[in-house]
């Protein structure tokens, strides 16, 4: 687009058209920086309301007594949990002992992409519930374990490494316990998967996982 | 050319004639990926909106300034800094809806409608021109989401207003379930392509229903500078 402005501009001096965009610039910043910092509490509360309110199903009726996202501790990769991202692990504590542990893993094998997958855990070992947070399956097939789609998730209900017994983590088309879903084995063999490598990784670091000091897993390991 | 008459020219400009979706065509990345409900559509149109009517404002206002060869990069500038404001703002008051349209909030950025609008009109008219031209290309635009959005909504899920509550607050709503079930497709990529192409095909056939009777109602050409 080249106009009657075109040759005065070619006249002025460089410095002139770094001047007005420098100058513009400074004005963005001003307007980003006062929204970002009108913005920032209540993006941060909104943050702290969700997490609360995505952790909650799995928490099976558990009193919590600290604030949850202190209680935060990130598992960098390597690490044994499903997944090829670093884990996060919400330590859930009554009267002051450990009463259960939430994941955030990531099932690979699914049909499209990471699931991923909240997994609550009490202390023994049993599982509270587990929920879908991300997932990229078909919808109407894979998108089924959805737990506002179907009750799929709700047999995972107080289950543990025991009960079924270890061999049987399985769908039952392949010999397990678990019902599939009509279309979809792929994304129920995933889930499964990783709710049972969840379960032998917590049956293993207990410990641990209640010891290791916020975010500074990396130099306990 | 009265105010008001000229604000009647630029709507109808934006909704119909020059439709950014229907007729330019642009911005039909984010157009087709978030339409899966109508209240994706609206979240997304409502975003864009205020994208362009503000960036049309700044651009107008600085026109004075802008040298051809530093142009582009001022565009860049207004635009990227305004559409990180109204991200932040979205998280801010409506995390839900932002959680769903996720990273096509900043592709606003990228949405060719707003520079476009920013070369061909703001930069070269007066600030209340090009505000309004601004305010309606995104209402065009908001509109076209709506109807697309809502279009493969009932045909795929069979419902209408689902995650009403992303919006409007309140509790989780699965919005009004009209038919139990429905045809995935429309949900689906293809869906959004073939749902924009009977959206371009319906208006390209009542504008020519239309100018059968009378030629010259047609003469509003807004692209000219």
């Amino acid at each position: 687009m080249s106009n009657g402005n075109s040759k005065s501009a070619k006249k002025a001096p460089v410095w002139q058209g770094a001047f007005i965009l420098a100058a513009l610039a400074a004005f963005c910043t001003v307007l980003v920086a006062v929204t970002h910092s009108y913005t920032a509490p209540l993006i941060h509360a909104n943050e702290q309301a969700y997490l609360e309110q995505s952790l909650k199903p799995v928490l099976g009726g558990i009193e919590y007594e600290t604030e949850l996202s202190r209680s935060v501790l990130n598992v960098p990769i390597p690490h044994e949990l499903p997944g090829s991202e670093a884990a996060v692990i919400y330590r859930i504590y009554a009267d002051g002992m450990p009463a259960a542990a939430l994941f955030i893993v990531s099932a690979r094998d699914g049909f499209s992409g990471p699931i991923k997958l909240l997994i609550g855990v009490k202390i023994d070992g049993s599982i509270t519930a587990v929920r879908i947070l991300l997932h990229k399956e078909t919808p109407g097939l894979g998108d089924m374990i959805v737990s506002s789609k179907s009750d799929w998730l709700q047999q995972f209900e107080s289950t543990s490494l025991t009960s079924p017994i270890e061999a049987s983590w399985k769908i039952k088309r392949d010999g397990g316990e678990f019902d599939q879903l009509t279309g979809a084995s792929v994304t129920p063999r995933a889930v499964i998967k990783a709710v049972k490598e969840t379960l032998i990784y917590f049956d293993s670091n207990r410990d641990f996982v209640f010891s290791a000091i916020e975010n500074v897993a990396e130099e306990l390991e | 050319m009265t105010r008001q008459t000229d604000f009647k020219t630029r709507l109808r400009a934006g909704l119909w004639t020059v439709n950014p979706g229907l007729v330019q065509i642009l911005g039909i990345c984010p157009l087709l990926a978030v339409t899966t409900t109508l209240v994706n559509g609206l979240g997304l149109g409502i975003a864009t909106l205020f994208v362009l009517t503000f960036s049309n404002m700044l651009v107008s206002a600085t026109r004075h300034f802008i040298r051809p060869e530093i142009r582009i990069p001022m565009y860049v500038l207004i635009i990227s800094s305004l559409v990180t404001c109204i991200e932040l703002l979205f998280y801010a008051w409506f995390p839900g809806l932002g959680r769903t349209l996720g990273i096509f909030l900043p592709l606003i950025v990228t949405n060719c409608a707003i520079v476009a609008r920013a070369e061909v009109y703001a930069s070269k008219n007066p600030v209340g021109a090009s505000i309004m031209d601004g305010f309606s290309m995104g209402a065009g635009f908001a509109l076209l989401l709506c109807a697309l959005g809502a279009f493969r909504e009932l045909i795929g899920y069979g419902t209408i207003f689902s995650g009403f509550d992303m919006l409007f607050g309140g509790e989780p709503s699965p919005g009004i379930v009209l038919v139990d079930g429905g045809f995935l497709l429309a949900i689906l990529p293809p869906g959004a392509f073939i749902g924009l192409a009977l959206a371009i095909a319906a208006k390209n056939a009542i504008d020519r229903r239309r100018r059968v009777p009378h030629k010259g109602s047609t003469g509003v050409r807004v692209d000219a500078p």
